[in-house]
């Protein structure tokens, strides 16, 4: 292989839709999915830097046949992160939903006084 | 190996983790603290005075040459930064610590230690990393450190604007990396030097998109209009302490980022047109929004926003000048923000709230208050003589000397956006300072005098005055200060120097 294959292309590309879709939902698991998605696309898409990912960059290997190991170990990093942020974010939502019993996003609290100011006009 | 670039963010993980081991005995946890951060300002100060005349102190770690290993650069951009953000952690940190001998707070003083010196070190090296990759591990701890530090005493209202805070910021976290994968895969390195050699041979379109891609990360975490609905949201919900380092250091720690991104790896011409825009739309609508706020850490926070929008303009203007109004406006921003969100803390304790609708008086109940808000808050106004003066001055000067219909627009927005930040300011002085305080503020202020806790409550009072002492010294160090603006911009502009001193030392 020489090229990054096609369906992996294919595959960022779905992941980061479907990740950005997800984050716009009110269900804070969705938004929470949302955010592993896209942390899948980024990851995904470092390791796509690699012009042709062939052989693992392990001693022994001919140099210049080896895949590229700087996108790999920025992956490698980047996952643990998102793997640790996402952990918070699930206790997170736990916590908003034992302190609402529900795990919608609120409106606007602005929004809302914002509305009730202009309310009198529009009754009238 | 330099030490002194691996101090700012070695020591205070070091410390973090002995603050961790040490959580059972509070004394010594607020001591291990303080000598931490003492260490980082001293650190600082060496770094700057090495750094001052415009020399860039470079570090390979392990010995690597630049564009294969972790390269730790400071420029005297960089070694101001982290010189007044180390001075203005250690003052909030001590003020934290007046707050929990007092026993006037809720937050857990046994995480609030170790989160806080990680917050440090992730502040520190976002200043000094030297490549993309790094400036985003530094981004992550620092941010992390925040989400944690944000849920301290988590109410309701707080867990809510948490989760707010965390997705947004973990959104634009990816964006960067993605940012970070694009960068790489045109020009098969991340440090940020040999980026700058190689992506000039790049496509101007492509450039333009990565250009915008960066603006778009940072201005997520910098607040930048439109991208900065969260930013009042969740800020003045935290714990005064913590809101107190966010608005001074977080968004400024962005707004390095743009700044070293967009004079280094872009050209400035493809994007100053947008730079500008961004820069009047987050004046404005940051100020409008500061107006009709209520409750006094929501007008500061809305203020935060639109002064952003200075450090945009001196950088959308791009000139030598325009870049040394930015730095200037920089330290100027962090301590007086800083100042602004204790003052409310120490409102907060003497009448339990900051909404404007039920404060009267407070310079009857505290003449200290009254004056520490009075002079930041001036400050941040842009009145004469204070730091906030000489800040604006040097951005507008610079964009009279520049040209162009939209910099001059933008001058003249930066000029209505001052006035207007008066009057906000001013709409909080005569309503929460004046007039005769009401009854429950008065037994609420008798309470506080009734119970044990005044001598940490003097204290945080006496580090507020210290924080305003800074600020003051910022204003009487305005020449210096300015000279070291115009060393740094000279640097960041031109560009070469930087280049020179990671690539050079490189290949030698």
């Amino acid at each position: 292989m020489t090229t990054p294959s096609f369906i992996l292309i294919i595959a960022v590309g779905v992941l980061y839709s479907g990740g950005f879709y997800l984050l716009l939902q009110r269900a804070l698991m969705r938004v929470v999915f949302g955010i592993v998605m896209l942390g899948h696309a980024a990851n995904l898409s470092l390791i796509l830097t690699d012009e042709a990912i062939t052989v693992p960059p392990l001693l022994g290997g001919a140099a210049g046949e080896m895949s590229d190991p700087l996108p790999q170990a920025m992956a490698l990093t980047a996952i643990v992160i998102t793997f640790g942020v996402t952990t918070f974010l699930l206790a997170l939502a736990y916590r908003v939903w034992l302190g609402d019993e529900n795990d919608e996003v609120p409106d606007d609290v602005e929004d809302r006084r914002i509305m009730r100011l202009t309310e009198p006009e529009d009754s009238s | 190996m330099n030490v002194l670039l691996a101090i700012p963010f070695v020591v205070p993980l070091l410390g973090a983790a002995v603050t961790l081991l040490l959580r059972r005995t509070p004394r010594s946890q607020q001591i291990v603290g303080t000598l931490t951060l003492a260490v980082v300002v001293a650190d600082a100060a060496l770094l700057l005075r090495e750094t001052a005349d415009g020399t860039v102190v470079v570090s390979q770690a392990g010995g690597w040459p630049a564009p294969l290993g972790i390269t730790l650069v400071a420029d005297p951009m960089a070694a101001l930064l982290v010189l007044v953000s180390s001075v203005v952690l250690l003052i909030v940190l001590l003020y934290a610590i007046g707050q929990d001998i007092g026993g006037l707070s809720r937050a857990t003083p046994q995480i609030f230690h170790p989160i806080y010196l990680v917050l440090t070190a992730g502040v520190c090296l976002s200043f000094i990393a030297g490549d993309l990759f790094n400036l985003f591990v530094g981004f992550e701890v620092m941010l992390t450190a925040s989400y944690a530090l944000i849920t301290q005493a988590p109410t309701r209202a707080r867990v809510r604007a948490s989760m707010i805070y965390t997705t947004i910021s973990l959104t634009s976290s990816i964006l960067f990396l993605t940012g970070i994968a694009l960068v790489y895969a045109l020009t098969g390195t991340v440090n940020m030097a040999d980026i700058a050699e190689k992506l000039g041979a790049a496509p101007p379109e492509l450039r333009m998109v990565l250009a915008l891609m960066f603006f778009v990360v940072f201005g997520i975490k910098a607040a930048i209009v439109p991208m900065h609905f969260w930013l009042p949201d969740s800020y003045p919900v935290a714990l005064t302490r913590i809101s107190a380092i966010f608005a001074a250091l977080l968004t400024k720690v962005a707004v390095y980022a743009i700044v070293r991104t967009q004079t280094l790896l872009f050209v400035r011409d493809d994007i100053s047109a947008v730079l500008l825009w961004a820069a009047i739309a987050t004046m404005l609508v940051g100020i409008f929004g500061a107006l009709v706020q209520d409750d006094v850490n929501r007008v500061v926070s809305f203020a935060l926003v639109s002064h952003i929008g200075y450090m945009i303009l001196g950088l959308g203007i791009g000139t030598v000048a325009g870049i040394a109004g930015v730095i200037v406006y920089l330290v100027h921003h962090i301590v007086v923000q800083a100042t602004l969100f204790l003052v409310n803390g120490l409102m907060r304790q003497y009448v339990g709230h900051t909404s404007l609708r039920a404060i009267r008086g407070l310079t009857t109940v505290s003449p200290a208050l009254a004056l520490f808000f009075f002079l930041p808050a001036l400050s941040l106004a842009g009145m004469p003589p204070f730091s906030g003066f000489i800040a604006k001055v040097a951005l507008f000067e610079a964009g009279i000397a520049a040209g162009g219909w939209l910099v001059h627009t933008g001058v003249a927005v930066g000029v209505l956006t001052s006035l207007l930040t008066l009057i906000a300011v001013f709409r909080i002085w005569t309503r929460a300072f004046w007039g005769t305080p009401l009854p429950d503020m008065v037994e609420a202020k008798e309470q506080l005098r009734r119970g044990a806790n005044l001598g940490g409550l003097r204290f945080m009072t006496a580090m507020t005055g210290v924080m305003v002492g800074v600020g003051l010294f910022v204003m009487a160090a305005g020449g210096p200060l300015a000279e070291v603006g115009f060393t740094a911009a000279r640097d960041l502009v031109d560009g070469d120097a930087y280049i020179e001193a990671v690539m050079g030392e490189g290949a030698g």
